[in-house]
């Protein structure tokens, strides 16, 4: 059996300034229990024992990472420039091949980008020569998805992320935020088990960011996907998560990973008012800021 | 979910709201962008008519002091302009030439493009190729064209193989940057949405080099016209290059800029279709800016 070790990790986790409180709901025992039978029950992703390491070895993306992520969970995965973490979530992704250890998605080892697996991408990653509708319809299109098919789900997901009206315009006629909601919208239209999300808000400003965080929260109450986040932004590793890995640099590495157990639907608002968030905003900065490289 | 005026756009169509107010302004921005646009189209135009006029004004000036066999001046062009293409003499010999670069040109285009695609694609064929194509392109085309009238001999083909040799080097290296020049980041888009490999080239490769493979016909297009021009002279004397040298060996200086301004102007509409065709094809290309 594979990702143990984060089991155990979790257990002599008696220093967490959070855990002790009742006010909580969830004590260390709780938490424990129920991740270890998470594990038992089999892991969606697991990331078993994995490195990655560039230009001939000089350079380490990360090392020997052990993640499992769990059905219908978000995993995000927190960390400053240059710990790996997009590297990994390529990884999982299936676009690069970790130089050791194994990727394994519902128990079969990752070789190449598998089916129900969608990727948003920091870049976004739009075709400028294609409109908002041929680019939702992108994906549907190259797995042969009947045309019929194809432009109910073009019109259901742009509906969804809130681009009507705008299906003939190309990107280039689109501000950053919207953008990403095709880039959204193109993922979402394969209906993947998994999305793995690369940043993606990175890329649009502080206000833009917070909506997309809203809706993206909405999202995941409708259609409860196992997704994979990569931010470097703790608040919204807190904000989004069930469950937030610590990545630390040099070389990259999961420190530890914490539950994050405000309940859903949640609020941002209210995420970000409740005391307990300081409390772990500060704890993971604290695990952060030695590994910041300036 | 729907939040999307959270970014405070409009959407266009149907669901703008009721505020007339706001309707009202963004009619006059509309308006406004209008006038903007009609007032940099005009000051465009006059731009060009004043720089047309004073060079225009100069040459006549300047030409009326020399001896017309020497020199000569615009409206004496026109008005030999006017007789040669009104007996059909213009068009009887600009039609050859026209022949030859068009099926010169096209030959290149097709063959180019398909080479160029070849060699990104199979690095075995680059290799292979890549000196030969290097060296050729950078041997003066000319040198070759005695060569090619002892192998083909004078004829229309001659004109076609060495308009040919003129524009293919241009499109085939520019096609093949183009593909070596295709966003990573795209590429792994496809991967991402496990595109095939001819999937890859229609939705991704391919429009991603348009723009490369367009700048290349551009520098073809040009090339194109010296090649005929070379070809007329040093082949069978014919098409507009004997037009020149006819008028230029009887002294008439004036019929002779004819054939020559002739050529500006095939250049400047050969272009001006390429960007008509390049704009149906490839709108993103033309990113108006946002107001």
């Amino acid at each position: 059996m594979t990702g143990w070790s984060w089991c155990f990790n979790l257990i002599d986790r008696g220093n967490l300034p959070w855990y002790g409180s009742r006010r909580l709901g969830c004590g260390l025992a709780e938490a424990q229990i129920h991740s270890l039978l998470m594990a038992a029950s089999g892991s969606k992703i697991v990331v078993e024992h994995a490195s990655k390491l560039f230009l001939e070895g000089t350079v380490v993306a990360f090392r020997n990472v052990e993640l499992s992520v769990r059905s219908n969970e978000v995993l995000c995965i927190v960390g400053p420039s240059g710990c790996g973490k997009t590297t990994l979530l390529r990884c999982i992704g299936g676009l690069l091949a970790p130089s050791s250890g194994q990727i394994l998605i519902d128990g079969a080892a990752v070789h190449s980008p598998r089916g129900g697996v969608a990727i948003v991408f920091q870049h976004f990653g739009l075709l400028p020569w294609k409109t908002v509708a041929d680019n939702v319809a992108f994906g549907l299109k190259m797995a042969g998805t009947p045309r019929q098919q194809v432009a109910e789900r073009v019109d259901h997901y742009i509906g969804l992320v809130g681009l009507r009206g705008f299906e003939q315009h190309y990107p280039y006629q689109l501000s950053g935020g919207m953008q990403q909601r095709v880039g959204l919208a193109r993922a979402l239209a394969i209906e993947p088990a998994i999305l793995l999300m690369d940043e993606p808000f990175a890329s649009v400003d502080a206000q833009t960011r917070e909506v997309l965080q809203e809706e993206l929260l909405q999202l995941h109450e409708r259609e409860r996907k196992t997704m994979v986040f990569i931010t470097h932004s703790i608040d919204e590793a807190i904000v989004l998560g069930d469950r937030v890995a610590v990545m630390t640099t040099r070389p990259g590495r999961v420190k530890e990973i914490l539950p994050i157990d405000f309940a859903r639907p949640r609020d941002p608002a209210e995420v970000r008012a409740h005391p307990r968030y300081a409390d772990i905003r500060n704890y993971i900065w604290k695990e952060l800021r030695p590994t910041v490289v300036v | 979910m729907a939040l999307s005026q959270a970014e405070g756009r409009v959407q266009p169509g149907a669901e703008i709201s009721a505020d007339s107010g706001l309707a009202a302004e963004q009619q006059a921005a509309r308006e406004r962008a209008q006038i903007v646009q009609r007032r940099w189209l005009i000051a465009n135009m006059a731009i060009r008519v004043v720089s047309l006029v004073v060079v225009l004004g100069a040459w006549e000036y300047i030409g009326r002091q020399i001896n017309p066999v020497l020199f000569t001046y615009p409206t004496a062009v026109a008005k030999a302009a006017g007789q040669m293409i009104a007996s059909g003499e213009l068009w009887k010999y600009l039609s050859q030439s026209l022949i030859a670069l068009g099926a010169g040109l096209g030959i290149a285009a097709i063959l180019g493009i398909a080479l160029g695609l070849i060699m990104a694609r199979y690095w075995v064929i680059d290799i292979a190729l890549d000196t030969y194509i290097t060296a050729l392109y950078s041997i003066p085309t000319v040198a070759l064209v005695p060569v090619l009238v002892l192998w083909i001999g004078f004829d229309t083909s001659a004109k076609i193989v060495v308009v040919f040799l003129f524009t293919f080097f241009p499109i085939v290296i520019n096609t093949y940057q183009g593909v070596k020049n295709v966003d990573n980041r795209l590429i792994e888009v496809g991967r991402a949405f496990r595109c095939s490999e001819r999937q890859l080239w229609t939705n991704i490769v391919l429009p991603a080099a348009v723009p490369f493979i367009v700048a290349g016909l551009r520098l073809a297009i040009g090339r194109g016209l010296i090649g005929m021009v070379l070809a007329d002279l040093y082949t069978a004397i014919t098409g507009i290059g004997y037009l020149i040298s006819r008028y230029a060996s009887i002294y008439r200086t004036d019929a002779m800029f004819v054939p020559v301004v002739t050529l500006g102007v095939l250049g400047i509409t050969l272009t001006g279709l390429l960007r008509f065709i390049e704009r149906r094809v490839a709108p993103w290309m033309h990113q108006p800016d946002k107001e």
